[in-house]
């Protein structure tokens, strides 16, 4: 079959630098829909702009990215949720926020308004609403003994807020529903107009636990449109700061999973390395989260030499501390009773739903953005990346676990062979619309970025979360479970609220 | 298992000392707080993290106060999972305006007396969401605030001394 790229037709937009971006006609983006829906290609994203509504998808190959635009003139567009139900809620996001209809969308219920904005399509011509929202309609379960479970949007535990509508028959989960959008800050809306300096800041505090990836992401993005070179060393410390944003999060996770199944030895464990890892950050790049240490055109803060050795001290650390406590998770019987062959996800949703990060690679999908695609310096690393089959939560802890030790290699990789020179290019704006995309492998998985850059300012800024497409798929892999593994199951994805939300 | 916690009792504790007190967050509290608070609670204090929209950078370093090295629960102060057990609300982020229900009732919901600390730069004005259609601004918009802890996020030392100055005023 020819590349995808070739089998449609439409106006190549000029001003799109790297990846192309296509302006289709509606049979074009019928034609795309099918191609989604036969598994041709992956969707990465769909977004609504003025008067248009863009999709991203990533071709068979996985090598390359490809973005088509759809103009609706009168403010309708064919579905793609109609036919690849992945899209459901990313159109039920631009039917909220833009007012442009999917025709044919199975679920036209709001999605992230809760209708308390005061106004409606925020991010189209907004219009004032007075008149209370409509009470939210959960799907149905019907059955004899059902019993439902209101939970959130405010938790017991110190986690973001959402509300997830269990029904339940005796303890067993027959359906979860998730509503989602009680983080939503505007932040497209924010971006719109803004200057690089507030926008890449912006791009930072979408996900804090992922704030590396986040403006990695914007900056590929801003870079690709203005067709911006980056200097060695920057590109090298910037992995280096997302390898240790990965590793400080895997650490945090694998504790926090073996916590909800009241395992605490290995709470406190992970927590201890966790702290040393975000200590070294903080004394590395100023920042433990690293928050705005990636910055467009390269990094805000040199590494020193006594960084360096720094790192290097706390990687000695973790290889002699963290193998006894994979030793002590793999050994543990009460504990592999919570997690194995619990909240398993199939091999066809991940891959139907391109499930990025540890979600997709515990149930067989094997993709990592540092791969393919690809991008700079991952290229001229040694890496693995670790792929299990079973989907249930003792794989995603598996595979967090093997990509700890992945990570280990690339820092150590990149601190010894870290090149000499600059760490920031001065950016040079491009008269006029330039656009650009980034896709970076946070730790959750996949972060897409997309601007559309005017003289010096962002017009258009998308960001898309990974969550989205794992978010769903925890309704899928809770189904059947009992009630008290929800926990389990839900930090076992560690979906990103605030990502999401957006 | 027997080897890593016969590690652990060998090892010196890596709790580290408390942090010292923070004058102008203690000179903050004093206006609010009453000696009969302090009799009736002593020094324990039950704590509830409500986040009001924060990008979770907060909650990361809310929860680091929990691990070895900040050991919050020496203070007497301990995380509680629901409003009903707390004396304190510890809220982050911008408020969004799809949480200020939330936050309001979550507030109703805690008996007196109590107090809430507002935690992060968004939580005090906004932050960078400021102006947003989507979000109210600083917590003391919604609910009364008796302490700020500014930082994007705060580290664990500044929310820890933030915390202990709210109990020494108590």
């Amino acid at each position: 079959m020819p590349p995808l790229i070739e089998q449609i037709a439409g106006h190549r937009v000029e001003e799109h630098q790297g990846a192309p971006r296509v302006i289709l006609d509606e049979a074009g983006w019928r034609f795309m829909c099918g191609a989604l829906a036969a598994g041709q290609c992956t969707l990465l994203g769909l977004w609504g702009d003025t008067g248009t509504v863009h999709m991203a998808v990533l071709d068979q190959s996985e090598a390359v990215v490809l973005v088509v635009s759809l103009p609706c003139p009168d403010g309708r567009f064919p579905s793609v949720g109609a036919c690849h139900p992945p899209a459901v809620r990313l159109e039920r996001a631009i039917r909220s926020l833009f007012g442009l209809e999917p025709v044919g969308l199975p679920d036209p219920r709001p999605w992230l308004d809760l209708g308390f904005w005061g106004i409606m399509h925020p991010l189209a011509a907004a219009t004032a609403t007075t008149a209370p929202s409509a009470a939210y309609a959960f799907l149905p379960a019907e059955g004899e003994g059902l019993h439902q479970i209101p939970v959130g949007p405010v938790h017991a535990g110190i986690i973001e807020p959402g509300h997830f509508r269990f029904t339940a028959n005796g303890e067993t989960v027959v359906r979860l529903e998730e509503r989602l959008g009680y983080v939503h800050k505007g932040i497209e809306a924010l971006m719109a107009g803004a200057t690089l300096d507030k926008a890449f800041r912006l791009a930072g505090r979408t996900s804090g636990d992922s704030t590396v990836a986040y403006a990695l992401a914007f900056a590929h993005a801003v870079e690709q449109a203005w067709n911006a070179q980056v200097p060695a060393r920057a590109i090298h410390l910037r992995a280096l700061m997302a390898e240790l944003e990965r590793v400080a999060n895997h650490f945090g996770d694998i504790g926090a999973i073996c916590n909800d199944a009241s395992f605490s030895v290995m709470h406190a464990q992970c927590g201890i390395l966790r702290e040393h890892t975000l200590r070294t950050a903080d004394a590395c790049f100023g920042h433990r989260l690293m928050m705005d240490a990636v910055v467009p055109g390269g990094v805000a803060l040199d590494l020193s030499a006594a960084g360096g050795k720094s790192i290097l001290a706390l990687l000695a650390q973790i290889k002699r501390t963290f193998p006894k406590l994979i030793e002590l998770y793999d050994n543990t019987a009460s504990l592999q009773d919570r997690t194995a062959a619990t909240g398993t996800l199939g091999a066809a949703l991940a891959r139907q739903f391109g499930a990025g990060g540890y979600v997709g690679r515990a149930s067989g999908r094997a993709f990592d953005a540092r791969r393919k695609p690809g991008y700079a310096p991952y290229d001229a690393l040694e890496f693995d990346v670790p792929v299990l089959q079973e989907g249930d939560v003792n794989s995603r802890v598996w595979v967090r676990i093997r990509e700890v030790e992945q990570s280990l290699r690339l820092i150590e990789q990149i601190v010894q062979r870290l090149p000499a020179g600059a760490i920031l290019a001065k950016l040079d704006p491009a008269q006029g619309r330039r656009e650009g995309l980034g896709l970076v492998e946070g730790f959750r998985g996949d972060v897409f970025a997309w601007v559309c850059m005017e003289d010096d300012r962002v017009r258009r800024c998308h960001l898309r979360d990974p969550s989205w497409f794992q978010w769903p798929l925890l309704e899928a892999a809770i189904e059947g479970n009992i009630v008290a593994d929800f926990p389990l199951c839900n930090k076992s994805f560690n979906c990103s609220y605030s990502g999401h939300d957006l | 298992m027997r080897r890593i916690l016969f590690e652990s009792l060998l090892a010196r504790p890596l709790t580290e000392a408390a942090p010292a007190k923070d004058d102008a967050v203690a000179a903050e509290l004093a206006g609010h707080l009453d000696r009969i608070a302090r009799r009736r609670l002593g020094r324990s204090l039950s704590i509830r993290e409500v986040d009001a929209g924060s990008c979770n950078g907060c909650e990361l370093e809310i929860h680091a106060l929990n691990n070895a090295f900040y050991d919050l629960e020496r203070f007497g102060l301990r995380f509680v999972a629901s409003p009903r057990h707390a004396d304190v609300l510890l809220v982050t982020g911008p408020v969004t305006k799809n949480m200020r229900e939330a936050l309001r009732r979550t507030y109703d919901a805690t008996p007196d007396p109590k107090w809430v600390v507002a935690v992060g730069d968004c939580a005090v004005d906004g932050g960078i969401f400021a102006g947003s259609y989507a979000v109210v601004g600083a917590v003391e918009r919604v609910v009364p605030v008796d302490l700020h802890i500014r930082g994007c996020p705060p580290r664990p030392t500044q929310l820890l001394t933030g915390l202990l100055a709210l109990l020494e005023a108590m």
